[in-house]
């Protein structure tokens, strides 16, 4: 168990340094381009200022400046911002991953579904987002179920489930298929009930599965959330940083980016948590993970 | 548990696959005494593992019927009669050695306390003793058989099916799980039967060979083996041993069979 936390800690540092590598990487490349052009005086695809590519360490600097005169830091509005973002996200996430599992195993289980929901599945995920969250968050804004109703944070958690579902149904299908013929045919030799069937062997050998589409989602939720926040009246969260900063991009573009690199790291993070639960909770052949 | 009780009555047991109507069995007649250890042998395509899947009800006969201590091979499946080890290991690679031995265990309704002990037990008799909380992956081809072996006999079943579970190993880890094999035989007293495509392994470990010939699978002749118990070493250079092997290779050449 011990070594199995060790080897955790140690893929999640291997990650972390890949990642800084690539950030650095990404740094020399916005800082080179952005020099290169200004040197060269080149102007398309288009020009080069501050405005356009700020200073990838000016829009760092941004976070630990006092959003106004003698007031707090960017980076305080930012991490409650995301807080309240990522709650949405997560909230969205164990609903969509919910009803994604119960879907692709109903499916996976009755034919007949494949080809009666699979269509209108697939279809759901045509429409764009941007379309149908106003529908949920604003045309939804005055339902209320017995007298209780949901909070803005919650209907906004349906657009992250909306974005969420998907990628689960279609891997659980699969990941519930994919199990070895002759360990069907071992249980079956044991006259197990379906059900045993199912827990024993077809969600542990969909496990590989769900976790890669526990990832997609993961990212997902979180840009659904974001979503989710433009067209309501809701400030608390990132996409409400972002409609403000976005008025004010001329003068400030810093600020702008501060808070799209914000929301990128709360997708990363959400991606790295499910790494981790991946890492301690699916127990196969190292020539098979990812 | 006295006498050669029957353990499988097959009586005109036919099989024709809907699926391009090829006939894998035709009237096949076989009983097995309890305690006894049958090789089903024969060119491929004979039906012999197709046999192995009606005895143990995984595969529903076109006519005729199975007895496995004396009540039909599907009320004997429930009872939770087979024990069964395919070609590959089938081991579930997100349970280490002990939770795989302990599956059916756990399908039976075993508790923890019990499962435990019973798994122990199944370690010393396979001699797997210390890799219980091994994963399948980190095994050799040869252990994850011995594993797999482990499992169909742990909930002590009345009849073990094993289709041909060592014809994906090396020759020498072959003849030590043989050897394995029968020892664990006698200690459990377990009736056997057992898919091979090899002449010198269904004589080295049977008390009877049933040989098999293709289009339409048919038993064509009985042999049995009349080496002394316990086999060893020198059993594989015993004269009588040789006979035996040349005696199988003829009826199945008679039988057809491009061996």
């Amino acid at each position: 168990m011990l070594s199995l936390v060790h080897r955790t800690i140690a893929s999640l540092a291997g990650r972390l340094a890949t990642l800084a590598l690539v950030l650095a990487g990404l740094w020399a490349l916005w800082e080179g381009y952005r020099a290169l052009w200004e040197r060269a005086g080149w102007t398309k695809p288009f020009p080069v200022d501050s405005t356009t590519m700020p200073h990838l360490h000016d829009i760092v600097r941004r976070l630990f400046e006092p959003i106004r005169e003698g007031e707090p830091l960017l980076a305080r509005y930012m991490l409650d911002a995301a807080l309240f973002t990522a709650q949405e996200a997560a909230t969205g996430f164990a609903i969509g991953a919910t009803i994604g599992f119960l879907l692709g195993a109903a499916i996976a289980r009755f034919d007949v579904l494949q080809r009666g929901v699979m269509p209108y599945i697939v279809a759901s995920q045509t429409i764009p987002i941007l379309a149908v969250a106003p529908i949920v968050v604003v045309g939804l804004g005055n339902v209320s179920i017995g007298g209780w109703v949901p909070k803005d944070w919650m209907r906004v958690a349906v657009i992250a489930a909306y974005l969420t579902f998907f990628p689960v149904t279609v891997n659980t299908v699969r990941g519930l298929r994919s199990a070895d013929p002759a360990a069907v045919e071992l249980m079956e030799s044991y006259a197990a009930s379906e059900w045993a069937v199912f827990w024993k062997l077809r969600v542990p050998a969909a496990m590989p599965f769900l976790f890669s589409a526990f990832k997609v989602a993961a990212t997902a939720s979180v840009v659904g959330a974001v979503i989710g926040e433009l067209p309501s009246s809701i400030q608390s969260g990132l996409g409400g940083w972002i409609i403000n900063f976005n008025q004010y991009y001329v003068l400030e573009p810093e600020n702008l980016w501060a808070v799209n690199l914000v929301a990128a790291l709360l997708g990363i993070s959400f991606f790295l948590v499910v790494v981790g639960v991946e890492r301690l909770v699916v127990r196969r052949p190292p020539e098979q993970l990812t | 548990m006295s006498g050669p009780e029957v353990v499988v009555q097959a009586r005109g047991v036919s099989k024709v696959f809907a699926k391009g109507g090829v006939t894998a069995l035709q009237d096949i007649d076989l009983d097995v005494a309890r305690g006894e250890f049958v090789s089903l042998i024969g060119p491929s395509g004979c039906g012999k593992s197709t046999l192995l899947r009606v005895i143990g009800d995984l595969v529903e006969p076109t006519a005729g019927e199975i007895l496995v201590n004396g009540k039909p091979a599907h009320r004997a499946r429930l009872d939770r009669d087979y024990g069964i080890v395919f070609q590959a290991a089938v081991l579930y690679d997100w349970r280490t050695v002990a939770k795989n031995i302990a599956l059916p265990l756990e399908l039976l309704g075993w508790s923890r306390a019990r499962r435990a002990e019973r798994v122990a037990e199944m370690l010393e008799l396979v001699e797997l003793e210390g890799f219980e909380r091994h994963y399948p992956w980190q095994l050799s081809g040869g252990m994850q058989q011995r594993v797999s072996i482990a499992r169909a006999l742990s909930f002590s079943p009345a009849l073990l099916l094993m289709d041909e579970p060592f014809g994906a190993l090396d020759e020498m880890t072959r003849e030590r799980l043989n050897d394995e094999l029968l020892r664990i035989w006698a200690e459990t007293g377990s009736t056997v039967i057992f898919v091979t495509h090899s002449i010198s392994e269904a004589v080295y470990l049977s008390t009877r060979v049933v040989v098999m010939s293709a289009r339409p699978g048919r038993i064509t002749t009985v042999i049995p083996i009349d080496l002394a118990q316990p086999r060893t070493f020198a059993t594989r250079e015993d004269p009588r041993f040789f006979e035996l092997v040349t005696e199988v290779r003829e009826a199945l050449h008679a039988g057809g069979a491009d061996v």
